[in-house]
């Protein structure tokens, strides 16, 4: 197990964004989590990357407790992540917005920087050829000079998860990658995902398309109200009768 | 005239702009006005008559004088660069959740504990920049400078150039940038928020110590209270190439400073202070995101 998050409760105020969430994922997958507008999964993600500070409970990543650590930090742990919105560096360029991306992963101190030694510029070099095969594997590389907000939506949401990627994690966060994209971007977008699994990562998605959840998952996890209300593989959310009361309404079911 | 005027205006506005650049670069960051900045660079220039004293009562200067300002220059820098660091820890990280107005109040007090910490200790009267310095008048046709106006030229551009460098081409400066557009996202992306804060205090801090100091060999004289009217100078510079722009705050300034001289020159020398907030006003009248800047709505 990659990751194992126990009971974990986030409040705001009076309000109970998600509730005793527990689940675990397995090294290598692609879990899926969904759930109504509401339910709690963005925030979940928050509290997954230290954005937001969880309640209660635990989050264990490679069985290391990351419950408090922050944001940074749980990056330099393995977990990257990207936004519904899209938060692409828009006055940097494509290969710049990939190259912080490489920031946790590369020695470059202050000081080597100010004196520009050969040991910097060998080391910025490979930074720009390392970020600019992310590209390639996102399938961005002939933008790579472009200004990052000057790129159309779905080339801006596969940077981003280009960027992410440059951070080199075990455990990689999507949320709703597919939002906002045609037909044509969302098969490619999950070919992207595959790959990404391929590669030996671990992936979460918080997505609306269901023909993206049932086509790529392993797993999926339903959450309703910020309570966990099934969990399964796509075949057994399908049929779940909790999941479809909680997407159609009680009467409607069957 | 006119060239002498561009001369002289060059000279205070590379040093206005040094100064800006500590506002936009911690405005950038954080979108706080830095009110106690002046009283950094006020710092700066009494550090230089303080270590330029001890380095010429040890013999140093003596000895060698290029040794003695380069020691002088270095030792400012550091020293002044942990009171940005220091100031921002206490006064300004404890509020980084709080509403936009509170640190704001948190930097006028600073700036005036800093004032009176600094009349305390050095006293009230104007203290005296050491003479080590030998200064030669070179004349050109008409026009008459001296070699300090020249070398504060140099580095005023030598720094700018190299801050431009440093924030395009390394590491931590486009973790600079990318903490000013979008902190949540730099964080996620493995940066290290605070500690790029801090960077932003040390660099915006050295840069006002270099000004402080320039000034200071350039007028003989510093007081107490001279980083109040070059701080609101500064400030005015940011504002009018566009407040958290890098290059505009290096606009900004040279551009203030000209104004500033031709003003004195072509209308009157009385109300040289004048101009700085007459070109404050106008700015925000007509154009209040200035130069270079960007409107708040562009803003992520």
């Amino acid at each position: 197990m990659i990751l194992d998050v126990r009971a974990l409760t986030k409040i705001f105020g009076g309000l109970k964004a998600i509730e005793e969430v527990s689940f675990k994922v397995r090294r290598g997958t692609i879990l899926s989590i969904i759930g109504p507008n509401g339910a709690g999964k963005t925030t979940l993600f928050n509290c997954l990357t230290g954005v937001l500070p969880p309640t209660k409970g635990k989050v264990l990543f490679e069985e290391e407790d990351v419950t408090h650590k922050r944001a940074y930090e749980i990056t330099a742990k393995g977990i990257a992540r990207t936004f519904q919105n899209i938060r692409v560096f828009g006055s940097m360029s494509v290969l710049e917005n990939v190259m912080i991306g490489q920031h946790t992963r590369s020695k470059e101190g202050l000081l080597t920087a100010i004196m520009g030694t050969r040991k910097f510029l060998k080391e910025e070099d490979e930074i720009k050829s390392r970020a600019f095969e992310y590209l390639q594997f996102a399938g961005i590389q002939d933008y790579s000079d472009v200004l990052a907000g000057n790129l159309p939506y779905g080339d801006q949401k596969r940077l981003e998860i280009a960027r992410a990627l440059a951070t080199e994690p075990k455990l990689l966060l999507l949320d709703e990658p597919a939002a906002g994209m045609n037909p044509q971007e969302t098969k490619e977008l999950m070919e992207l995902i595959r790959r990404i699994r391929e590669w030996g990562k671990t992936v979460i998605i918080i997505e609306h398309d269901m023909k993206v959840v049932m086509g790529i998952s392993d797993r999926i996890v339903v959450l309703d109200h910020g309570v966990k209300i099934a969990e399964g593989t796509p075949n057994e959310i399908q049929n779940n009768p909790y999941v479809i009361e909680a997407y159609l309404g009680k009467e409607e079911v069957f | 005239m006119f060239l002498q005027q561009i001369i002289n205006g060059l000279t205070v506005g590379g040093v206005y702009a040094l100064i800006a650049l500590g506002y936009t670069l911690v405005y950038g960051i954080l979108e706080l006005i830095n009110f106690a900045h002046g009283e950094i660079y006020m710092i700066g220039a009494y550090l230089g008559i303080i270590f330029l004293g001890i380095f010429t009562a040890s013999g140093l200067t003596q000895y060698s004088l290029f040794l003695s300002l380069s020691l002088t220059v270095i030792m400012s820098v550091i020293v002044c660069s942990a009171y940005g660091f220091t100031v921002e820890k206490l006064a300004y990280k404890p509020l980084r959740n709080a509403p936009r107005l509170n640190p704001l109040i948190s930097a006028i007090g600073v700036s005036i504990f800093l004032q009176n910490y600094v009349m305390l200790t050095q006293g009230a009267t104007d203290k005296v920049f050491p003479h080590v310095i030998p200064v030669t008048i070179i004349k050109f046709y008409n026009v008459t400078m001296t070699t300090l106006q020249i070398f504060i030229i140099i580095v005023s551009f030598f720094l700018m150039a190299g801050l431009h460098l440093f924030i395009m081409k390394t590491k931590t400066g486009k973790a600079m940038r990318a903490v000013a557009q979008d902190k949540v996202m730099a964080s996620l992306l493995g940066i290290n928020i605070d500690r790029i804060i801090s960077v932003t205090f040390i660099i915006g801090s050295g840069l006002a110590a270099v000004a402080g100091l320039m000034v200071a060999m350039y007028y003989g004289l510093v007081n107490y209270s001279i980083g109040y009217m070059a701080g609101i100078k500064a400030f005015t510079a940011a504002v009018l190439g566009g407040i958290g722009s890098i290059p505009g705050a290096m606009i900004g300034g040279l551009v203030l400073g000209l104004i500033e001289s031709l003003g004195a020159s072509y209308l009157s020398s009385e109300y040289k202070d004048a101009y700085a907030f007459i070109i404050l006003i106008l700015i925000l009248l007509v154009k209040p995101t200035g130069l270079l800047g960007k409107s708040e709505g562009q803003k992520p």
